[in-house]
């Protein structure tokens, strides 16, 4: 497994991957995308059992399913240092004839990508199934995803949220990204949603926090106790407590960075903040 | 003297084994499929009685899956399911099978390729009493205009039973699209389907009927009148809305230079627009269309709905008496 420091080596080179993918063609969404980045990093870097020999089936492998596809930058960058495409291919997001369209798709089959998603509140019901062909295929390893905190004011997730514990599919964690913010504007502002623990907890869910999701040790001591809670007849939700656009001091604690791509003196400002760790692509 | 060659030769007929529903169809193709392939899965909406889904709940209960009344889920989940391998069949009517879920079948199933069948009861009129809120007639248009998507509407029992097989090995999104009354069962049992591949009842010369779904049998009612009124009719089965079958099309109206399309669907993209786009494209041809003119149901008996809508054999012989007019 790799050191603390090695992964935040590597989440500061994913920081400067999204901030410099998003900056080149003038869109994308950076600041989901920074606050999820030591996410990622930890999840493909020490949690998750993988192969990058990409193979859609995923038989003996754990699965993740991206449900808020629109902080592809995050994903794609992971995806690529993590060994599943050649990491100058993060050149060309959002080009014409690209793999790596706005929102994730396998349509241009880019290995590691098992959905498309982008159209919100579907993912969940996706590794909801992927999980069931899991337990039909004797496949005792997991099924990951994350959500978007204001993507769960989509009523399918309700529906697969009621699904998922009614069955006991208790071989998935569900993460969500709890910055609070959304387009418009603070998630309490928006749709206020309350407790998003007890929500879960009514609905038969185990629900562990991890109250510094910016934080990797954080992160690998909330992700360990949440595969410890899989296998016991409930599926597990992990809720993320992030800072959305963080790591580039002026995107944080804000919502106005959530679609939004930097100016050449904002990229500037925002590298000079995450110096190269891994070598830029 | 001008002698009717077509009345010196007997139109073949067929003959109906015994009505029976179309959905019964569907959960007997199902039934086989459960014991030959383990890699189907079901999944249900809380209609398993009306999508006869029971016996294969029963053989195979870790492989089916109650979803209640959830179909948004129920297509999420689908595509989920085939990550693993697993090839699911979705039931539920087919307004809930489409209208209801169409983003969630365009981004999960559709434009994720997923290997995911959506199998929709109760589609069109013959719905019958509930209205027409559970009666869609744009089912069709939806499911075809999405890339990738196969749309199949066989037209009896026994075809329904055979499409229902046959999709298992087709890799990819299928809608296959059945309904709920006792129709007239007329095609072989134990066929052979073949997606895409039009199927060709009756030889005619004066006219082209194609048909799909329950109103295949009335274009052969139709063909009987006309035929005894010394009008040679064509009928063709298109149970493949996508693919279409365009060469049957074009060979027969190269032989009759007109026809009529009956569907139980609106005619505002159905089967009728999608012959339509194929004759403007290759031979424009008289065409008439049978087929909903825009509108929504109602309540009323299926045999009520379907003349009131003008989805009979009398419609289509009227049509095809109109069409041949116009060549």
């Amino acid at each position: 497994m790799p050191s603390t420091q090695q992964l935040e080596d590597l989440t500061t080179q994913v920081r400067r991957d999204i901030l410099r993918m998003v900056h080149k063609v003038n869109s994308g969404h950076p600041g989901g995308s920074l606050g999820c980045a030591e996410f990622f990093v930890t999840l493909y870097q020490d949690i998750m059992e993988y192969s990058t020999d990409f193979d859609m089936n995923g038989i003996g492998e754990d699965l993740f399913f991206l449900s808020n596809g629109h902080i592809s930058p995050v994903y794609y960058s992971v995806l690529a240092r993590s060994g599943f495409f050649p990491v100058d291919e993060l050149n060309t997001f959002r080009l014409i004839n690209s793999r790596l369209q706005g929102h994730p798709t396998t349509h241009e089959g880019l290995p590691g990508v098992r959905i498309a998603s982008g159209s919100l509140g579907q993912g969940m019901s996706v590794a909801i199934g992927a999980a069931q062909a899991k337990k039909l295929n004797k496949d005792s390893h997991l099924v990951y995803s994350l959500h978007g905190d204001g993507e769960l004011q989509e009523g399918q997730n309700w529906e697969a949220i009621m699904y998922a514990a009614g069955n006991q599919v208790d071989n998935l964690i569900a993460t969500v990204d709890l910055n609070g913010q959304q387009i418009d504007g603070s998630t309490d502002t928006v749709l206020p949603m309350g407790s998003l623990r007890a929500k879960f907890e009514a609905f038969g869910w185990t629900v562990v926090d991890i109250e510094n999701g910016n934080d990797i040790e954080s992160i690998l001591k909330g992700m360990a106790e949440a595969k410890s809670k899989t296998g016991q007849g409930k599926p597990v939700c992990v809720l993320l407590k992030t800072v959305m656009g963080n790591g580039v001091d002026f995107m944080m604690h804000t919502h106005a960075w959530h679609g939004k791509a930097p100016n050449d003196e904002q990229l500037e400002i925002g590298l000079s903040q995450n110096p190269e760790t891994l070598g830029d692509y | 003297m001008i002698i009717n060659l077509q009345s010196t030769t007997k139109m073949k007929t067929y003959t109906n084994t015994g009505s029976k529903d179309t959905r019964s169809g569907f959960g007997a193709g199902l039934t086989e499929l459960g014991q030959t392939n383990e890699n189907v899965v079901a999944l249900c909406a809380d209609l398993i009685g009306s999508l006869k889904m029971d016996d294969f709940k029963a053989n195979h209960p870790e492989r089916f899956y109650q979803v209640g009344i959830a179909e948004a889920n129920m297509i999420g989940m689908a595509a989920g399911l085939t990550v693993g391998g697993k090839i699911p069949f979705t039931g539920t009517f087919a307004n809930f099978s489409t209208g209801r879920v169409y983003d969630q079948i365009r981004q999960s199933v559709a434009y994720s390729g997923k290997n995911v069948k959506i199998c929709a009861s109760h589609a069109g009129l013959t719905l019958g009493e509930d209205g027409a809120t559970h009666q869609i007639l744009e089912d069709i248009g939806l499911m075809k205009m999405l890339p990738g998507m196969v749309v199949i509407n066989p037209c009896d029992y026994n075809q329904t039973k055979a499409a229902t097989i046959a999709i298992a090995e087709h890799n990819g999104p299928v809608y296959l699209r059945f309904g709920r009354p006792k129709v007239a069962n007329f095609t072989p049992e134990n066929q052979t389907f073949e997606i895409g591949k039009a199927v060709h009842l009756t030889e005619g010369s004066d006219v082209t009927i194609v048909a799909t779904g329950h109103l295949v049998w009335e274009a052969l009612e139709a063909a009987k009148t006309l035929d005894e009124k010394g009008i040679s009719a064509e009928v063709i089965n298109i149970h493949t809305i996508k693919p279409l079958d365009d060469k049957a099309i074009l060979d027969s109206v190269a032989k009759t230079g007109c026809i009529v399309t009956a569907e139980e669907h609106n005619f505002l993209g159905g089967l009728g627009e999608s012959v339509a786009r194929v004759l403007a494209t290759n031979k424009p041809t008289p065409q008439e269309f049978v087929a909903t003119q825009d509108t929504f149901g109602e309540s009323g008996t299926p045999a009520q709905l379907m003349d009131k809508y003008g989805l009979n054999s009398a419609a289509i012989q009227a049509a095809a008496e109109r069409v041949m007019q116009r060549k």
